[in-house]
């Protein structure tokens, strides 16, 4: 019975790590940029929800308090969303033609402006976030096996935003767009696609995804500060990379393996070392499966 | 071409930094002397802490806390009739930021200082006060490495050796449990101290720990595995020395579990309930080994915590209780001497070694503390239970 | 003069490179007998040098192997770890002078030593996902410090990966690596005569092994592989050859960094990967491929922070955009443009021009 607890733990840390590295592989497939700052955007919306929840009217139940999530987290997104929008035409755009070292060390920087501007704004103490999801979870087995009603919303939000991507990507106009951007810029151009609305437009879809990715980390994982962005980002990073960074069903397996692994690690090898054991797994996948697991082998022309 | 224009940029950008350097420089010698003018000769301490960075809510209270204790003073008088100007530096944790703090406020002409707040840095710091003979008190760093060898630093906050043995005499000594359970943070000074010093002290007295767990502080945000092991273990009481951030987690995913051990924390446990939006329900019956209690009924202790509500926001936690303590140790160790400000560190920090082992000083985290030539206070760490969303003291 | 113009073109600019560095430690160390030089810059001459020898070991990997690597923190740490601990065990027993020297060349050697066991797997990579492995690296190196325990009593060395107290040392045991409480005391070493000592010496040995028959071949790798493989280069050899250079010369910095602090610690901030992402914002900012380009970067980039502790609590907002604006300037193509147009070079090119027109 333990080991399903514990996998029913990864699959919900894992859950979360797959909506961030959702962020970080969409925008790298159509900009080809590792945006270090998402880690950043998913604080700042994890406070714009805490904002939300603890001002707007009292004690809601059922379908009111339903209706209060709804809204924290719409305006919450639709604010991220022009967050990541703004960054992407203040800090990213002018480089789009430089080297992609210069856009990874501008993003470095919008890094810890963001985390900055909380620190001034939100201060340095953590307020514990009130989880948007009220509902205690179910108890099987007679109570030996207790899934957390978090758990159990991650995963299914995690699994409808993955499936409503794809459909997007495949069968939308600009997710078409998207795909060709990614696929060769300068024939996308000549094609007639609009280059700089489809990257406005990932970043903002991103972003936006950034504020939903903030409230069910800080839904589990409570303490908010300005740097609780930036660990988790890291982690979801790897998790695209084990994936196959640019894929987006990629991110989603990156990031329910890189969850149960750390989970498993803790659980039976050595708490200490969970984060060497986690980095090592993902040493040897990427040995194995030098693109990640599901990604692109991509031909070098001579 | 380039290359070169490049080049010739950054060396403008560097000349240009240099300048914005100087003109913050210069500005702050205007600061220093104007205050000189003003009051002729002033008492300079210095203070060092996380005031950015992840460790910043510590920082950020202790520098408060000193400001709110040195207004205070000045208003009364200052010290030996000098009044005080005080300066605090950022060091974000880090051991190499803080002796360059260090430095910047060496430069400012520091006499005193006050700091640092975490363990790492103090260490580093401690050195370099050691070589300058500057006198060193620090409210937080309760590592043994801060104060051995170094005979200029004195602690505000208990020694770890002093909080691990402590709390497992207390729980062997009040049966408070047969099985325990230790959550601990393996990449920090602080934590990893207490756990080895609380083990030890266990292994003397009988406790049993069945169950170790670590977390980093890389890998600080899922604590549900360390419980589910605990509680597999059967541990009925869970020893957690480190932060009440953390702690607000683990309660709350405790909760989440279902598993409701008595949990015993240490001093960096108090400020939990000054958590922003917690549920102190929570907490109940959390115990807590603390110097301090932001709800005591005392005089002191209440003027404090209006003055510093109301000045800074928030519910000031143990750091800045020790903080605050801090200046007025100073003031009191000062005023057993006949010194003024215009004697040199090597005098200052001589004289207020040999004070500072004379002085009993009543104050928010103790009454009579009294401290030894190797630097540790000794004051009673006093167990402290949560009931109702308050501390209660429990002899 | 004859002598220097006959030397080749990046010959003359290591020459100047070293005789601007040894002007500056000149000029600081007049000034620092002098009585001029502030306790803040003082305190900052060796770490400055440490991060730009890290930094210069880092940008041949970037610059000339053409890898990102995103765990060199991760070799000044095994640098700084190992040369640290070597000096604390032997304190008593080895003379300062060799015990400094020998621990210099251990901290070197294990940095070199690392650096070539992960390049083996790592370099099979390419790109993003080489970074992701060197960063996961750094981190497992910076995990198993943190957990690490080695104590010496009249028995010897004793070590464990748990806690202190499954050493089972005798009484007169004293930690070296205390875990999480990392090492304290080590002998105060570095000297800022040392580090530009050591930092010339680095300078000159990219400088040759960038021209070198080696270096060559590494360029020629660096841009396209495929055609290099045609000709017959052995190109796991000569990668592998680059990398542990960058990686040792990252050690050198860890030593340096070590013997001038008295607490060390393995956290992100220093040895994690904040630190090796600081250290990237040296090379891309300083120039990718420029050695002295990445030391200017390492020395505005260390000063900036505490040149702007007078802002305070904006303090390290400003220092944010100051690098997102530097960022932009130096790179964006827009601005690049308008700089030759309107840049004080162009002005002064135009200016002769006119000259040469009256």
């Amino acid at each position: 019975m333990g080991f399903l607890t514990y996998l029913i733990n990864g699959l919900s840390l894992g859950s979360v790590y797959a909506i961030i590295a959702l962020g970080y592989t969409m925008v790298y497939g159509i900009a080809k940029m590792l945006n270090f700052a998402h880690g950043d955007v998913i604080m700042i919306g994890s406070y714009l929800v805490f904002i939300g929840m603890s001002n707007i009217g009292g004690e809601q139940t059922g379908v009111m308090q339903v209706v209060k999530v709804v809204v924290c987290l719409a305006v919450s997104m639709i604010i991220c969303a022009i967050l990541g929008m703004v960054i992407e035409k203040v800090a990213y755009k002018p480089l789009r033609k430089a080297t992609n070292l210069a856009v990874l060390i501008t993003a470095i920087g919008v890094s810890y402006f963001l985390q900055n501007i909380a620190l001034l704004i939100f201060g340095s103490n953590a307020v514990s976030f009130t989880s948007i999801i009220s509902w205690q979870g179910i108890s099987l087995a007679g109570g030996a096996l207790k899934i957390t009603g978090n758990a159990i919303v991650t995963i299914i939000v995690c699994i409808i935003i993955m499936v409503a991507l794809m459909l997007f990507v495949q069968h939308t106009k600009p997710g078409q767009a998207m795909r060709a951007v990614s696929e060769d810029r300068d024939a996308a151009v000549l094609m007639g696609i609009n280059v700089n609305a489809t990257i406005s437009l990932t970043f903002i879809i991103g972003s936006g995804l950034a504020a939903i990715a903030g409230a069910l980390l800080c839904s589990s994982y409570p303490a908010l500060t300005p740097y609780t962005g930036s660990m988790p980002g890291i982690k979801a990073f790897t998790a695209a990379v084990f994936g196959g960074i640019g894929s987006i069903p990629g991110a989603l397996i990156g990031g329910l393996l890189l969850g149960i692994i750390e989970i498993l690690a803790k659980a039976y090898i050595s708490s200490q070392l969970a984060d060497a054991i986690v980095f090592a797994v993902l040493i040897i996948v990427l040995l194995v499966k030098p693109t990640g697991i599901l990604g692109k082998q991509i031909k070098e022309k001579v | 071409m380039k290359k070169k224009v490049l080049s010739l940029m950054l060396v403008s950008a560097m000349a240009a930094s240099l300048f914005a350097g100087c003109g913050s420089d210069s500005s702050s010698q205007t600061e220093g002397e104007s205050v000189d003018t003003s009051s002729e000769l002033t008492w300079k301490i210095g203070g060092i802490g996380p005031t950015t960075g992840s460790a910043a809510q510590y920082g950020q209270g202790v520098m408060n806390a000193i400001q709110l204790a040195v207004d205070e003073v000045n208003e009364a008088g200052g010290i030996n009739g000098y009044q005080i100007s005080f300066n605090f530096q950022d060091d974000e944790a880090d051991q190499q930021k803080s002796v360059n703090a260090y430095n910047t406020l060496k430069d400012w002409g520091m006499q005193i200082l006050e700091g640092t707040v975490t363990s790492g840095a103090c260490t580093a710091v401690a050195a370099e006060t050691y070589n300058d003979r500057i006198f060193q008190l620090t409210p937080s760093a309760s590592s043994t490495d801060v104060t051995s060898g170094h005979d200029n630093t004195f602690q505000v906050c208990f020694s770890d050796p002093n909080q691990g043995t402590v709390s497992a005499d207390y729980i062997s000594e009040n049966n408070l449990a047969t099985k325990i359970g230790v959550i601990y943070d393996s990449s920090d000074p602080y934590s990893t101290g207490v756990y080895q010093n609380f083990a030890t002290e266990a292994a003397n007295v009988g406790l049993e720990i069945v169950a170790t767990e670590a977390f980093t502080s890389d890998n600080k945000t899922d604590f549900s595995t360390q419980l589910q092991k605990c509680k597999d273990a059967g541990a009925d009481l869970l020893f957690l020395p480190f932060y009440y951030q953390e702690g607000s987690v683990v309660l709350t995913q405790a909760n989440q579990m279902g598993y409701e051990p008595t949990m015993f924390g240490v001093d960096g446990f108090d400020g939990l309930l000054g958590v922003e939006n917690f549920d102190v329900k929570l907490a109940e019956g959390v115990y807590l080994l603390t110097p301090f209690a932001a709800d005591a009924e005392d005089e002191a202790t209440q003027s404090f915590v209006s003055k510093y509500e109301e000045q800074f926001g928030g519910t000031p936690n143990q750091f800045a209780a020790d903080a605050y303590d801090g200046i007025y140790i100073l003031k009191a160790a000062l005023e057993s001497t006949d010194l003024t400000p215009e004697a040199s560190n090597e005098e200052i920090c001589d004289a207020l070694i040999a004070a500072i082992q004379e002085v009993s000083y009543d104050g928010l985290t103790g009454n009579s503390m009294t401290w030894s030539d190797a630097g540790e206070v000794s004051k009673d760490p006093k167990a402290v239970i949560i009931q109702d969303g308050g501390y209660v003291s429990v002899e | 003069m004859n002598a220097y113009k006959k030397l080749n073109k990046s010959t003359q600019k290591l020459l100047i490179n070293i005789v601007v560095i040894f002007a500056v430690y000149i000029v600081v160390t007049i000034m620092d007998a002098s009585g001029n030089l502030s306790s803040l810059m003082r305190g900052l001459l060796v770490p400055v040098c440490a991060y730009s020898l890290v930094a210069v070991g880092l940008n041949l990997c970037v610059g000339y192997l053409g890898e990102l690597s995103l765990g060199h923190a991760g070799f000044m740490c095994i640098g700084a770890f190992t040369s640290a601990f070597f000096s604390k065990a032997f304190q008593d027993t080895i003379p300062d002078v060799p015990r400094f020297i020998l621990a210099l060349i251990i901290g070197t050697a294990m940095a070199a030593i690392f650096g070539f066991l992960i390049a083996i797997p790592v370099l099979r990579l390419k790109g993003d996902y080489l970074a992701i492995v060197t960063l996961a690296f750094g981190e497992i190196i910076k995990n198993v410090i943190t957990v690490m325990y080695v104590g010496k009593d009249s028995n010897g060395f004793h070590f464990s990966l748990k806690d202190q107290m499954s050493l089972g040392m005798e009484l007169d045991g004293k930690m070296i690596i205390n875990g999480a409480q990392g090492i304290s005391g080590t002998p105060r070493q570095s000297t800022f005569g040392l580090a530009v000592l050591l930092l010339i010496v680095a300078l000159i040995i990219t400088h040759n092994f960038v021209n070198s028959r080696t270096g060559r071949a590494v360029k020629a790798i660096r841009d396209n592989q495929i055609a290099a493989e045609t000709v017959g280069l052995p190109i796991t050899k000569y990668k592998l050859t680059a990398f542990t250079l960058s990686a040792a010369i990252a050690g050198v910095g860890g030593v340096l960094y070590a013997h001038n602090i008295n607490s060390l610690t393995a956290t992100t901030n220093n040895f994690g990967y904040n630190m090796s992402i600081m250290i990237l914002v040296y090379v891309v900012l300083g120039g990718i491929g420029s050695f002295s380009g990445s030391i200017i970067a390492a020395v505005v980039l260390t000063l900036l922070p505490e040149m702007l502790r007078g802002l305070s609590n904006y303090r390290m907002l400003i220092y944010s955009i100051v690098l997102i604006g530097l960022m932009l300037f130096n790179w964006a193509p827009s601005i690049l443009k308008w700089r030759q147009q309107h840049g004080l070079k162009a002005i002064l090119s135009k200016f002769n021009k006119n000259k040469e027109v009256q």
